[in-house]
């Protein structure tokens, strides 16, 4: 109960500084998305469940206050955490260089998932520029940001939540 | 023996846990484009836990730039004074030129009759608390909602022209999609020739400061670069008579009848805080 209501606290808060603190160091007017690096570092951290719902509620956010079809983000935002959930047993969590990759496949997968699901679909073709504009920038902006953030929700992890690791989990541990 | 849990858990593979997930947020998704099922009330829900938050965020960092802008000021101070000396002689003639503009000026708007009609809107005034968590689109939140009189499809702008117009409202706040986000489109006119047009945001063109617009009909080629652009009479959403900006470039189609191009806005939308919601719907004037 306790690890769900802080996995709650750090979506909401993580929200509400990704809509007002993030916008304000935007370089180019391009800002990083703290979202997928929670996303991911919540399934790195906690397996497949933990990336899924902390993605399914930063998603339900986005959906109520900036979305134009409510339950889109919940999906993509889901999807990514799910999958970055899989690296879960696959990496020990303590590398920052894992997080690191994974929040760049995972923002791009995020953007070309918005990229095709709303702006293909309306007509707009020009992949190219998209990809070079915002795209890309933001793909580095927010590997750079989950450097910086990564530890902190590991403390924050380790703190509040505990862990749901267990040893049958891993791959590497002979049974 | 599972009764003598403490705890109730429920298991559930991660994989069924995430079709189960995928069908609520399909069904959302399908149950608001099809059924048109309002999100009003999670949204009032969710408001009220989010928004004073983001005011409060806002407020603090007010505070903190007005810190570090005192800082700065008692040096920029000295500095200005000189400056400003020397300024006041050249803006003593700039001054005699300028009221013979706002002659001109007067006479001008007289002359087109719209502007009159934009300061008789009611308006209130709001300040933007948070924007758009992403890159593709352009909206943000602003700290004055129904409690302040303001409504869906209210128009916003900002000191010089149309910034946008707002499409979800709870009891203190309202999100406000401006008008170069990508899926906006804004009927307009220009004020000469009072030609109808449609203008779209374009995400291609957003670090030009420009918009797109298109169907423009004009024969006779009187719509130049440098044409004023406001909102159109027979627009929908938009009262009649808003600056949106300056014709940029136009285009004749290959089908030789209607034209393309683009417009300037006037307004820096990155570095926009203040605005003023008209609390008046386009609707209502034509009741």
């Amino acid at each position: 109960m306790k690890s769900k209501i802080a996995m709650l606290l750090t979506v909401l808060i993580c929200f509400l500084l990704q809509c007002t603190l993030i916008s304000r160091i935007s370089v180019g007017s391009i800002k990083p998305n703290l979202l997928i690096t929670l996303c991911v570092s919540m399934g790195l951290m906690r397996g497949r469940k933990g990336g899924l719902w902390a993605g399914f509620f930063s998603g339900i956010l986005v959906d109520l206050f900036y979305g134009s079809v409510f339950g889109f983000y919940a999906f993509v935002y889901m999807y990514t955490g799910y999958l970055c959930g899989y690296a879960h047993r696959a990496f020990y969590d303590d590398d920052l260089k894992v997080p690191m990759a994974l929040s760049a496949v995972a923002d791009l997968a995020y953007n070309l998932a918005v990229y095709g699901l709303q702006f293909l679909l309306r007509g707009r073709l020009s992949l190219s520029v998209y990809l070079m504009r915002i795209i890309l920038p933001e793909m580095f902006y927010t590997v750079g940001l989950t450097f910086l953030v990564y530890r902190p929700l590991r403390a924050i992890n380790y703190r509040f939540m505990g862990t749901p690791w267990k040893e049958s989990d891993s791959i590497w541990v002979v049974k | 023996m599972k009764k003598n849990r403490p705890q109730f858990r429920i298991n559930i593979k991660s994989r069924h846990l995430l079709g189960l997930m995928s069908v609520i947020c399909i069904s959302a998704m399908v149950s608001v484009l099809a059924a048109g099922v309002s999100t009003q009330p999670l949204q009032e829900i969710a408001g009220r836990v989010i928004v004073p938050f983001e005011k409060a965020i806002g407020r603090m960092s007010d505070v903190l730039t007005a810190i570090q802008e005192r800082m700065q000021e008692k040096e920029a101070l000295l500095l200005e004074i000189e400056e400003l000396r020397a300024e006041l002689d050249s803006l003593t003639t700039q001054n005699n030129k300028l009221i013979q503009d706002q002659e001109e000026l007067t006479r001008l708007r007289t002359l087109f009759d719209l502007n009159e009609e934009y300061d008789n809107y009611p308006k209130v005034a709001a300040q933007i608390i948070s924007k758009d968590p992403g890159n593709w689109y352009d909206t943000f939140m602003i700290n004055k909602g129904s409690a302040d009189g303001i409504r869906v499809n209210n128009n916003v702008i900002a000191g010089r022209g149309l910034v946008g117009i707002v499409t979800d409202v709870g009891t203190n706040w309202a999100s406000v999609r401006s008008i170069i986000d990508d899926s906006s489109s804004v009927s307009a006119m220009t004020v000469t020739s009072q030609d109808n047009f449609v203008v779209h945001g374009d995400l291609e063109l957003i670090d030009e400061g420009k918009l797109r617009f298109e169907q423009l009909y004009d024969l006779e080629g009187v719509v130049t670069a440098g044409e004023r652009v406001v909102t159109s009479n027979i627009s929908e959403n938009y009262v009649q008579g808003l600056f949106i900006g300056y014709i940029n470039q136009v285009k004749q189609d290959s089908n030789n009848l209607t034209k393309t191009g683009t417009i300037v806005t006037p307004i820096d939308f990155s570095h926009l805080k203040d605005v003023l919601v008209i609390t008046v719907n386009k609707q209502d004037s034509m009741e």
